[in-house]
C-alpha cells in the first residue's frame, strides 16, 4: 500500500510504532473502566448536529427479559412521539444486567425485574419508579402430559419440573412461592433466566414450569397455563430508574416518566402486566 | 540464514491481533481474586462442578475414541457413496452455534425429538440428565478428534497396511497394531483437543441438558451463574478452565501447534 515504507532507514521510528501498537489496546483496555467513551459519545451526537431542529438521542435501556417484547413496541410508540430519539435495548436477566452495570457497560435506564435488584445497584441509579407488577403461573406444554393441576403437583419427584436459578428473580419468587406452600419440589433444572424455563416447557422437555404470567401470554397457544390463586402467588414489582452515567439525563428522566404514562401502561397491560 | 525483517504494513496488524488476543486474558489474571484463590476454588460447589466436568469430560472422550476412530479410518480409507456429506456433517458441530447445537440436540435425543420419543418409551432420558450433558460434549467434542485423525490418516502410507493384511492380519488388528501406532502424535493431538473442547463446553449443555448442580452443571454453567452475583468467584473458576486450556495447548506444543508450521 504505501510505496515510501522503507525498512533500511527507519528502524527508529518502527520501534517505537510497535510499541506504540503493543501499548494501545492495552491503554484503550485500562480506560475502558473510566466512562469517558461512554457519556462523550451521546454529547456529540446531541451537540454535533448543528443545523438540524431536533437534537439526535439514543437511548441505552437496560431491562429485563421478561420485558423484551413489550418494551420492544413500547420503544417503537415512544420514538415515534419523540422524534430524533432512538431507544435501544438491550435485555437480560436482571442480575445479569447488575453485573453488566458493575462491569462497565453503557447505559441510561435501568429496568428490573425486582425491586431488590435494583436497590443493590441504589448508587448508581436515580430513585426508581415501579412501572408494572407481575405474578407468576404454572405453564405445561399444551397437552399437559403430567395432568398438572396447581402448585401442590410440583412436589411430585416424578414431575420433570423446571425452574428458574435462585439467582435471578424469577427463581427466587417461585422459591418464596413454592415454601410458602412447604412443597419440597425437585427440579430437573434451574434455568438461567425465566424464558429459557419456558422455552423448555415449550420444547416439551420439562412437564412443568414457573414464568411469570407475561412469559405465558408470549407463549400463547404452545403451553397450556396453570393459575396459581392470588393467596398462594407473589407479585413481582418492576422499577425503572435512570442512570447516573446516562449520557443525556433529561432525555433517561422522560423515558421513565413516560413509562408510567397512558400509552406505556395499555401496552404493559395488553402484555399481561398488572399496573402498577 | 538471517530472517526477513517483517515490514510494518504487516508487523503493525499482526501485534494488534496478538494483543487483541492477549488482554481478555490478561484481563482474567489481573481481576483473578489471588489472595483467596484456593479458598474459592475449593469452595463445595466449585468442586462438585469440577468433579462432574471432568467425569463429563471424560466420558466424551471415550465415546469419542470409540466412535470416532472408526469413522475417521473409514472417511480416510474408504470409498462410499455420500462420503463428502459425512465429512460435513462431522464438521457441523464445529461451526453450529452452541445455542443451536443445543436446541437440534433437544429435536433429536430430547423427550420429544425424532429418537429421544423412543429412548423415552424405554425409560431412557437424557435431557435434564448427566449422560445428556455427555452427549452434548460428544457432539460438539468428536469432530476435533475425528479431524486430527483423518488428516493424519490421509497422509499416512496405506502400504504399511496393506503389507500387514498379506502377513494375514485382520482389519481390526491391522488398526490397533499397526494404524493406530504410527497415528499416535496425532490421536494424542485430537483426544487432547477433544476433551478440552468438551471440559469447555457450554452453550448446547445448557440448552439440552438443563442446570443442576451435581447433575448437569459443569464449570462453565458455574461460570455464567456465578456472574450473577459473586463476579470474583467466576474470574477464579473461569482462570481455572484457562489453566486447563492452556495446559493442553502447551503440551500439544510441537504436535498440533507446530504441525500448523509449513515442514519446508
Amino acid at each position: 500500500m504505501s510505496p515510501s515504507s522503507r525498512p533500511g532507514t527507519r528502524s527508529g521510528p518502527r520501534r517505537r510504532a510497535l510499541s506504540a501498537a503493543l501499548l494501545l489496546p492495552l491503554l484503550l483496555g485500562l480506560a475502558g473502566c473510566g466512562s469517558d467513551d461512554d457519556s462523550d459519545a451521546p454529547d456529540g451526537a446531541g451537540g454535533g448536529g448543528g443545523g438540524g431542529d431536533e437534537p439526535e438521542v439514543t437511548l441505552t435501556v437496560l431491562a429485563a427479559a421478561s420485558l423484551s417484547d413489550v418494551f420492544e413496541a413500547a420503544g417503537e410508540e415512544y420514538e415515534a412521539a419523540n422524534p430524533g430519539t432512538t431507544v435501544r435495548f438491550s435485555f437480560a436477566g436482571s442480575q445479569e444486567l447488575v453485573a453488566q452495570l458493575n462491569g462497565g457497560a453503557p447505559g441510561d435506564v435501568l429496568v428490573t425485574a425486582d425491586t431488590r435488584t435494583m436497590a443493590d445497584v441504589a448508587e448508581l441509579t436515580g430513585e426508581p419508579a415501579v412501572i408494572a407488577r407481575n405474578e407468576l403461573t404454572i405453564v405445561t406444554p399444551p397437552d399437559n402430559p403430567a395432568g398438572v393441576t396447581g402448585l401442590a403437583d410440583l412436589g411430585d419427584p416424578e414431575l420433570r419440573l423446571v425452574l428458574a436459578a435462585p439467582e435471578v428473580p424469577a427463581g427466587r419468587y417461585g422459591q418464596e412461592i413454592l415454601a410458602a406452600e412447604n412443597i419440597e419440589a425437585e427440579p430437573d433444572s434451574l434455568e438461567v433466566n425465566v424464558r429459557s424455563v419456558l422455552g423448555k416447557v415449550q420444547l416439551g422437555e420439562a412437564d412443568a414450569g414457573l414464568v411469570y404470567v407475561t412469559d405465558a401470554t408470549v407463549a400463547g397457544d404452545d403451553v397450556a397455563v396453570v393459575p396459581i390463586p392470588e393467596e398462594q402467588n407473589v407479585t413481582a414489582s418492576y422499577p425503572a430508574a435512570t442512570l447516573n452515567d446516562a449520557g443525556d439525563p433529561a432525555a433517561a428522566e422522560d423515558f421513565v416518566a413516560w413509562l408510567t404514562g397512558e400509552t406505556a401502561q395499555e401496552l404493559l397491560g395488553a402484555a399481561g402486566f398488572l399496573a402498577p | 540464514m538471517r530472517r526477513r525483517r517483517p515490514p510494518l504494513t504487516l508487523a503493525l496488524p499482526a501485534l494488534l491481533a496478538v494483543a487483541f488476543l492477549l488482554v481478555p486474558l490478561l484481563g482474567v489474571l489481573v481481576d483473578a481474586p489471588w489472595g483467596e484463590l484456593g479458598e474459592r476454588l475449593t469452595a463445595p460447589a466449585v468442586t462438585e462442578a469440577l468433579r462432574l466436568s471432568l467425569l463429563v469430560s471424560g466420558w466424551a472422550l471415550l465415546i469419542s475414541l470409540l466412535l470416532g476412530v472408526p469413522l475417521a479410518w473409514l472417511l480416510a480409507r474408504t470409498e462410499f457413496p455420500g462420503r463428502t456429506l459425512v465429512r460435513c456433517l462431522v464438521i457441523l458441530p464445529l461451526v453450529l452455534p452452541p445455542t443451536v447445537a443445543g436446541v437440534a440436540l433437544a429435536q433429536g435425543f430430547g423427550r420429544r425429538g425424532v429418537l429421544g420419543e423412543h429412548l423415552e418409551r424405554f425409560g431412557v432420558q437424557l435431557s435434564f440428565t448427566t449422560a445428556g450433558a455427555v452427549v452434548a460434549a460428544v457432539f460438539v467434542a468428536m469432530p476435533f478428534l475425528v479431524i486430527s485423525l483423518e488428516g493424519a490418516l490421509s497422509g499416512l502410507d496405506p502400504h504399511f497396511e496393506e503389507a500387514a493384511a498379506t502377513m494375514g492380519a485382520g482389519a481390526l488388528r491391522t488398526l490397533w497394531l499397526v494404524t493406530l501406532p504410527m497415528l499416535r502424535p496425532a490421536l494424542t493431538a485430537g483426544a487432547a483437543l477433544c476433551w478440552a473442547r468438551a471440559l469447555g463446553e457450554f452453550g448446547a449443555t445448557i440448552t439440552f441438558a438443563g442446570n443442576l448442580p451435581g447433575v448437569t452443571q459443569t464449570l462453565p454453567l458455574k461460570v455464567y451463574l456465578l456472574l450473577q452475583g459473586d463476579p470474583a468467584g467466576a474470574t477464579a473458576v473461569s482462570l481455572l478452565l484457562l489453566v486447563i486450556a492452556a495446559a493442553v495447548l502447551i503440551a500439544l506444543r510441537g504436535r498440533w501447534v507446530g504441525a500448523l508450521h509449513p515442514r519446508g
